[in-house]
Order: C-alpha cells, then sequence, then structure tokens
C-alpha cells in the first residue's frame, strides 16, 4: 500500500461498508417478512365486510398491517370512519346483525 | 450412496453453469462418478461450456417424457472418466419438468452415480425450484455484490422452506456459499464486500472463493471447464473447493491481490 492509498482508504472503505449495511437492513425485512402469513388480504376483505355491517366505510379506508418486532408481531388494523352527515350513517349499529 | 447437489444462486449471470461444469469435472478428477444436469429449460448453455454441444442428440426433457433413453441422452465427457453430462431440451416448454418426471430420472442416475450435479436456472420460478427440490446439498454461487447477496439470501429461504427435505421434515439441506467473481485488489481497496461479509451475512460454511479471472472466459470460448486449467487461480480454486467439499483440509488462497512486478506488467501476464 503506498502512501496516496492511506490518505485514500478511509473515504472508499465507505463504499463496501455501504453495501454491507444496506443488504443487512434490507436482509432483516426481508427475512422477517418470508414466513409473513399470507392471510392478510383476506384478512382485510373480511374485516372489511364486519365492519360495512355496522358502518359505511370506503373499501379504501381499510388498512391492515403487521408489524415485527424483536419477539413479538403486532398486528395493526386502521379504521377511517366517515364522519356522520349530521344523522345516523346510512346502516346504523344493529342493522341486519 | 449417492448424492444430488444443486447450484443455485438466485440471480442470473454470476456462475452457475461454469461453476457446475468446473465442480463436477473437479469430483471426476477425484475418481467419483459424476453427473451434471442442466436444468434451465429452453436456455441450454452447459452443454456449451463443457464442449459437448455437437453430441447433444436426445435431452433431459426427452428423458422425462419417454421418448429416449436416459443411456441415450447421457453424454460421456471425452477428456475426463468418470464425467457424464445431461443436456436440457432447447425448445419446449418449461411444464415439460414435471415433479414426478425429475424423480424418476434423478432416481434412475442415483444407481449409477456417486454425484449427480442440477445445474439451476436463474429465478425462482419452476426450473429454479426443480433444481433445488431432490437436493440432499446445495452450492450457493454468489458475486460480492449486492443483488447477488440479496437474491442468495432469497434462494436459501427457498431451500430452507420447499426443498422435499424441508418439506419431509427429514435432515435439512446442507448449504455451502462459493463465492466467484471475487477481486481481492478491489476488495483491499475498499470498493467490494469482502468474504467476510458475504459469510457473515449469508451466515452459511464457506466451501470456497473463485477469484475474478481471464481464465473464466478463455476456458469457456473453448468449452473447457476451467478446473482443468492448472494455470489458472480460478482453475486451482474451483479444485480446493472440490478437495474441501470431500472433507479435505485446503487452506483458502488468492484472497490477497497478486503483487505483480514490472516484469510480470510488461508481459501483461493473466493467471
Amino acid at each position: 500500500m503506498s502512501i496516496i492509498d492511506l490518505f485514500r482508504a478511509p473515504r472508499r472503505a465507505t463504499l463496501a461498508a455501504t453495501a454491507k449495511e444496506r443488504l443487512q437492513i434490507v436482509l432483516a425485512h426481508e427475512r422477517a417478512g418470508r414466513d409473513s402469513p399470507d392471510f392478510l388480504p383476506r384478512l382485510q376483505n373480511e374485516l372489511l365486510e364486519v365492519i360495512k355491517k355496522y358502518v359505511a366505510v370506503d373499501e379504501d379506508k381499510v388498512a391492515v398491517r403487521l408489524q415485527r418486532e424483536n419477539n413479538r408481531s403486532l398486528l395493526e388494523v386502521n379504521v377511517e370512519l366517515p364522519i356522520p352527515a349530521g344523522g345516523p350513517a346510512r346502516r346504523p349499529a344493529g342493522a341486519g346483525a | 450412496m449417492a448424492k444430488i447437489l444443486v447450484m443455485t444462486s438466485g440471480k442470473g449471470g454470476v456462475g452457475k453453469t461454469t461453476s457446475s461444469a468446473a465442480f463436477g469435472t473437479g469430483l471426476a478428477l477425484r475418481g467419483f462418478k459424476t453427473c451434471v444436469i442442466d436444468f434451465d429449460v429452453g436456455l441450454r448453455n452447459l452443454d456449451l461450456i463443457m464442449g459437448c454441444e455437437r453430441r447433444v442428440v436426445f435431452d433431459f426433457i426427452n428423458v422425462i417424457n419417454g421418448d429416449a433413453r436416459l443411456n441415450q441422452a447421457l453424454i460421456k465427457d471425452k477428456r475426463v472418466e468418470n464425467l457424464f453430462i445431461l443436456p436440457t431440451s432447447q425448445t419446449r416448454d418449461k411444464d415439460a419438468l414435471t415433479r414426478d418426471g425429475v424423480e424418476r430420472v434423478l432416481n434412475d442416475l442415483k444407481k449409477e452415480f456417486d454425484y449427480i450435479i442440477c445445474d439451476s436456472p436463474a429465478g425462482i420460478e419452476k426450473g429454479a425450484l426443480m433444481a433445488l427440490y431432490f437436493a440432499d446439498e446445495a452450492l450457493v454461487v454468489t458475486n460480492p455484490e449486492v443483488s447477488s447477496v440479496r437474491d442468495s439470501d432469497r434462494i436459501l429461504g427457498v431451500i430452507q422452506a420447499r426443498s422435499y427435505r424441508a418439506e419431509h421434515g427429514l435432515e435439512p439441506v446442507r448449504e455451502h456459499l462459493l463465492i466467484t467473481r471475487y477481486d481481492p485488489g478491489r476488495v483491499e481497496r475498499g470498493e467490494m464486500l469482502t468474504v467476510d461479509d458475504v459469510r457473515e451475512i449469508l451466515t452459511i460454511p464457506l466451501l470456497g472463493v473463485i477469484p475474478e479471472s481471464p481464465a473464466v472466459l478463455r476456458a469457456s470460448n473453448v468449452g473447457m471447464p476451467v478446473v482443468l486449467d492448472e494455470q489458472s487461480n480460478a482453475g486451482l480454486a474451483y479444485a480446493d473447493a472440490v478437495a474441501r467439499f470431500l472433507g479435505d483440509q485446503v487452506e483458502h488462497r488468492f484472497l490477497r491481490a497478486e503483487r505483480k512486478g514490472l516484469f510480470h506488467r510488461l508481459l501483461r501476464r493473466t493467471a
């Protein structure tokens, strides 16, 4: 290694280090998702059906997400409810249930 | 007992066929009766890399479909005793590769051979799945480069979940890491992932490191498995990997950049 290399090394070393870091991050996510349940889309549809029985919601206002942390998974269901327009929802709670 | 090896990678162009040809030839040179099968239906290339392209009459798919007997399709290598090639079809569709058909052919080969190497196509589609399904051992070919490492990780997941051994709760497929196109000069300049980086990320045992070498292209030009080029680092590295696979203790070499003298540089000698 020449003297010039000594000056150059720190900056260049980051290229391989960057590659490694990016890989470690992306693979951590992908490995976690590898055996992720493929029932999420179905779960989302069925939840939507149930919610629709009680509240008039938009198809795209329901989001189901599975988050993984170190040793637990978190199932997150977000339902955006419409603002009642001065009265009860079109299908009031209990209707048809 | 015959062993089935799969040479796989997920990503294309990393050296699966080169490695299958070299590894198969290496095993045959060590005295084991070896058959290398091309699983890349529609994109036949193993025959070209092994120099038997003009001798292909029947292929793997013909045998699966019962249009030819196994012995009619197997091509005996002219240079190395104990080495056979089973080429794939160039035209037929991939659906020809049925699980039952592949199993039947592999079972027949197991009666005659010590090692059967399945040269996988790229991707994680049917051809790749069929190549790895019956494997006892997997050689995962990886370039020290982000997309190749990621795809290797992916294919390892497939091996662990969807191989015959996985599906039947048998002892898992033994995994081996074969790093190819390794350029020690670039690694030393910090431009390329090191062997240890790749090992650390993929966490499977390292079988061999094949240095980037002009000998690989030279060998493919003439249809000679590079392991037969004993003057080349790549050829020697493949022979080392075969020896390690067979249980020999062989130190890894060619991991450091060569310091070429002025004389060598002037002659532009390439190893």
